[in-house]
C-alpha cells in the first residue's frame, strides 16, 4: 500500500499512485574506452540526458561518452493485452567526439548535455543533440525494403557479364530486416564561447535556440553558418560577473516567447518581438529571499537548475537545490506552489558544499496533464508531487528494489525521531547516486529515470491514461 | 586571553561572565566556520583551473560566496561580543572590492605570525585572512597539486584575486598551466605538458593575433587550420606511442 511522506496511507481510490510498475530495465555497462586520447576518467556510459519524443514512441538518451541510444516502444501485442508496449533499443550512434580547443589548451567534452526531438514532419525522425560547444541535427530513417532484380548487377552487387543478360526485368522491392539509419544533417558549430546548457525547439518548427552560461543564440534549422544572438549577459568586465544563465526554453505555443533562468534564482520571460536583443526581459520572476533562512549558501541553493513550461503553456516549473516551484506566467512576485524535495539537507549544506554536491543540477518534469511534477534526488530516489491532491511520494530506482512487474515501494527518509523499519536516515544517503535526469511520457504514465549509468523505465499499468 | 583571565577571577560577576563567555565562544566558532568556509571556497576556485574547462556557473557561485564572506568580515572587522543571531545576517551596505581585501592580507603576511587556527581570534580582519595561506592549503586532500614541497614558492600562484581568476578563465595561459601541473601525478600529466609545450613552441604568426580575440570569436579561424593540421598530426603520433 502506498503511503505518503507523512506516513498517512492513501485511500484505495488513489490507486493510480499504486503505480504498479512494469519494469523494463536497461542497463549500460560498457567498458571505459581505453586508448582514447582524452578518455575521461569516469565511465563513459553515465547517462547525461533523457528525452521522449512528441508521441512518446521514442526515448532518446545521451551519455558522457558522446553516444545517443534511442529506444522504441513496441506496439501493444493483441495476444497479451495487459502487457503494454515496452521499450527496446532502436538505434545507437556516436553523436559527438572529444575535441581539443588548441587556443585555450582545453578539452571539449563529448558528453551530450541535451537532446531535443523535432516534431515529426515525415517518415523520418529528427533530433538535436548538443555537447558543450556544438549542436548537431540527426536524421533517423528506417529501411525495411530493398530492391532486388537488377539487370546489370548481381545479388552481391558485382557487375554481371553482359553476355549472360538475355532479358530485361524490372527490379522489385522486397522486404528486408529493419535497418535504422542515422545521419548527421546539420552541424551548428562555433556559436558558443561558453558551455551550452540548453537547447529548445521553437513551436514554429523552423528555429531553435541554444543557451550557454552567458549568451543565447537563435538558429534556423536549415542554416548552420549563422546564428542570431538574442540574449547576452556578459559584463564588459569579466570581473563584474556575478550571474550566469542556467537553463532556457521556448514557450510551447507562442513562438515569440522564451524563458531563461539564472544562478541567482530568477526567471526572465522574453518577447522576441520587442527587440532584436532580448536583454531586457518582459517579465522577471523572482521570489524574495526569506531572511530567516539566510546563510552563505542561500544564493547557491536558489540557483535554478532547470526550467520547464507546462504543456498548457500557462505555468513554469523550476528546480533549485532543495525545492521545485510552480510559477504562473501571470504572477511575477512569487511562485504559486513550492514543494520541498529534500529539506532534510538544509542543515547539511556545508558538507554538501565541501563535496560539491550543492552544485548538482537536477532536472524536473511535468506529466502530460500538468497535474503531477517529478524530480530526482540522492540515493537514487526520485520524487513526485501531485498538484491537485498535494500528495507526494518518494520512489527508488535501483535493481534491488525493482523486480519486473513489481510495485515500486515508496521510500522514506527519516530525520531522527521515530524511525520505521525501512526508513533511511539522512546520514546513510548515498550522495554519489543522484538522479539528475528524468523524463515523463507526453501522454501516458510512463517515466524514464537515469540513475548514473542505468536507465529505468517505469510504466503505470493500473492507470495508463493521464488524469 | 580575555576569556580565560576572567574565568579564573571567579568572583560575583560569574553569571555575566559566563553569558559573555558563551557569546564569545559562539561568535568565535562562527568566525572559525566562516574562515574555514572562506578557505575552502578559495581552494575550490583554484582547483577548478585544473579541470577540463572550469564550470563557469560553479565558479561564479563560489566567487559570490567568497565575496559575501569577505563583505561580512569587513563589516564586523573589529571583534565584538555580538549576540549569535545577529552574526548570521550580512548587511549589504557596501560592496568591498575583493582585490583590496586579498591584497591587504598579502601585504600583512610578513607581519603575521604563523597562526594555529585555535587562537588569534581577537585580531582584525587582515589577520583573519592570513590563515588563508599555506597553513590551510595542504589540508585539502583532493588537491594533489597543493601537496606542495615548498609552500613558499607556490604561495604566489595561490593568492589570486577573484579578478585574476575570472580573467584566466577567459584566456588560458599555457605557461600558467605548466606551473599548475608541475606537481600533478595524474596519467594525463605527460600528454598535457607535452601538448602545452607544443603549443608554446608551435604558436606561429597566424594564430598569435587570434589569441587576444579568443573570448570574442569562438573557434579558430581558417588561417590557423594548417597549423592545427600539423598539431593534429603530431598529436596522432604521440597518442599512438
Amino acid at each position: 500500500m502506498l503511503v505518503t511522506e507523512g506516513g498517512v496511507p492513501l485511500v484505495p481510490t488513489c490507486k493510480k499512485w499504486g503505480l504498479e510498475m512494469g519494469l523494463s530495465f536497461f542497463s549500460k555497462h560498457l567498458p571505459i574506452q581505453e586508448g582514447q586520447p582524452w578518455a575521461s576518467k569516469t565511465p563513459a556510459d553515465i547517462i547525461s540526458t533523457v528525452e521522449f519524443n512528441h508521441t512518446g514512441e521514442l526515448l532518446a538518451t545521451g551519455d558522457k561518452g558522446g553516444r545517443v541510444v534511442i529506444f522504441q516502444r513496441e506496439p501493444e501485442s493483441k495476444n497479451a493485452p495487459h502487457s503494454q508496449g515496452e521499450y527496446d533499443v532502436y538505434s545507437t550512434f556516436q553523436s559527438h567526439e572529444p575535441e581539443f580547443d588548441y587556443l585555450k589548451s582545453l578539452e571539449i567534452e563529448e558528453k551530450i548535455n541535451k537532446i531535443k526531438w523535432l516534431p515529426q514532419q515525415n517518415a523520418a525522425h529528427s533530433l538535436l543533440s548538443t555537447n558543450d560547444k556544438t549542436i548537431k541535427l540527426w536524421k533517423i530513417t528506417e529501411r525495411d525494403k530493398r530492391p532486388e532484380g537488377y539487370n546489370l548487377k548481381d545479388e552481391e552487387g558485382k557487375l554481371k557479364d553482359l553476355s549472360t543478360v538475355t532479358s530485361l526485368q524490372v527490379p522489385v522491392l522486397k522486404p528486408m530486416d529493419l535497418m535504422v539509419e542515422v545521419s548527421p544533417r546539420r552541424i551548428f558549430a562555433n556559436g558558443h564561447t561558453y558551455h551550452i546548457n540548453s537547447i529548445s525547439v521553437n513551436s514554429d518548427c523552423e528555429t531553435y535556440m541554444s543557451a550557454d552560461d552567458l549568451r543565447i543564440n537563435l538558429w534556423h534549422l536549415a542554416i548552420t553558418d549563422r546564428s542570431f544572438n538574442i540574449v547576452d549577459i556578459k559584463p564588459a568586465n569579466m570581473e563584474d560577473l556575478t550571474e550566469v544563465i542556467t537553463a532556457s526554453e521556448f514557450h510551447p505555443h507562442h513562438c515569440n516567447l522564451f524563458v531563461y533562468s539564472s544562478s541567482k534564482g530568477s526567471l526572465r520571460l522574453c518577447d522576441m518581438r520587442a527587440a532584436a536583443l532580448c536583454d531586457k526581459h518582459s517579465k522577471l520572476f523572482e521570489e524574495p529571499e526569506d531572511p530567516s533562512n539566510r546563510s552563505f549558501f542561500s544564493e547557491i541553493i536558489s540557483s535554478v537548475s532547470d526550467v520547464k513550461f507546462s504543456h498548457s503553456g500557462r505555468y513554469m516549473l523550476t528546480r533549485d537545490y532543495l525545492t521545485v516551484k510552480v510559477w504562473d506566467l501571470n504572477m511575477e512576485a512569487r511562485p504559486i506552489e513550492t514543494y520541498q524535495v529534500h529539506d532534510y539537507l538544509r542543515s547539511k549544506l556545508c558538507s554538501l558544499y565541501e563535496n560539491d554536491c550543492i552544485f548538482d543540477k537536477f532536472e524536473c518534469a511535468w506529466n502530460g496533464s500538468d497535474s503531477v511534477i517529478m524530480t530526482g534526488a540522492y540515493n537514487n530516489f526520485f520524487r513526485m508531487f501531485d498538484r491537485n491532491t498535494k500528495r507526494d511520494v518518494t520512489l527508488e530506482a535501483s535493481r534491488e528494489s525493482s523486480k519486473p512487474r513489481a510495485v515500486l515501494k515508496p521510500r522514506r527518509v527519516c530525520v531522527g525521531g521515530k524511525r520505521r523499519r525501512d526508513d533511511i536516515s539522512v546520514d546513510s544517503l548515498d550522495f554519489t547516486k543522484k538522479i539528475l535526469h528524468t523524463a515523463w511520457h507526453p501522454a501516458e504514465n510512463i517515466i524514464a529515470i537515469a540513475a548514473t549509468n542505468n536507465l529505468y523505465i517505469f510504466q503505470d499499468k493500473v492507470n495508463s491514461d493521464m488524469h | 586571553m580575555f576569556a580565560r583571565g576572567l574565568k579564573r577571577k571567579c568572583v560575583g560577576h560569574e553569571e555575566d561572565v559566563e553569558g559573555a563567555l558563551a557569546g564569545l565562544k559562539t561568535v568565535s566558532s562562527y568566525s572559525l566556520q566562516r574562515q574555514s568556509l572562506l578557505d575552502m571556497s578559495l581552494v575550490k576556485l583554484q582547483l577548478c583551473h585544473m579541470l577540463v574547462e572550469p564550470n563557469l556557473c560553479r565558479s561564479v557561485l563560489i566567487a559570490n560566496t567568497v565575496r559575501q564572506i569577505q563583505e561580512e568580515m569587513t563589516q564586523d572587522g573589529t571583534w565584538r561580543a555580538v549576540a549569535p543571531q545577529a552574526a548570521g545576517r550580512a548587511p549589504l551596505d557596501r560592496l568591498v572590492s575583493t582585490e583590496i581585501l586579498c591584497r591587504a592580507a598579502w601585504e600583512q603576511e610578513g607581519a603575521c605570525p604563523a597562526p594555529g587556527l585555535g587562537d588569534g581570534h581577537t585580531q582584525g580582519p587582515v589577520s583573519d585572512l592570513c590563515p588563508v595561506t599555506s597553513a590551510q592549503a595542504p589540508r585539502h586532500p583532493q588537491s594533489s597539486v597543493w601537496e606542495m614541497d615548498g609552500p613558499r614558492e607556490n604561495r604566489g600562484s595561490f593568492h589570486k584575486s577573484l579578478d585574476q581568476i575570472f580573467e584566466t578563465l577567459e584566456t588560458k595561459n599555457p605557461s600558467c598551466m605548466e606551473e599548475l601541473f608541475s606537481d600533478v601525478d595524474s596519467p594525463y600529466y605527460d600528454l598535457d605538458t607535452v601538448l602545452t609545450g607544443m603549443m608554446g613552441g608551435a604558436r606561429p604568426g597566424p594564430c598569435e593575433g587570434l589569441e587576444g580575440l579568443a573570448p570574442a570569436t569562438p573557434g579558430p579561424s581558417a588561417s590557423c587550420k594548417s597549423d592545427l593540421g600539423e598539431l593534429d598530426h603530431v598529436v596522432e603520433i604521440l597518442v599512438e606511442t
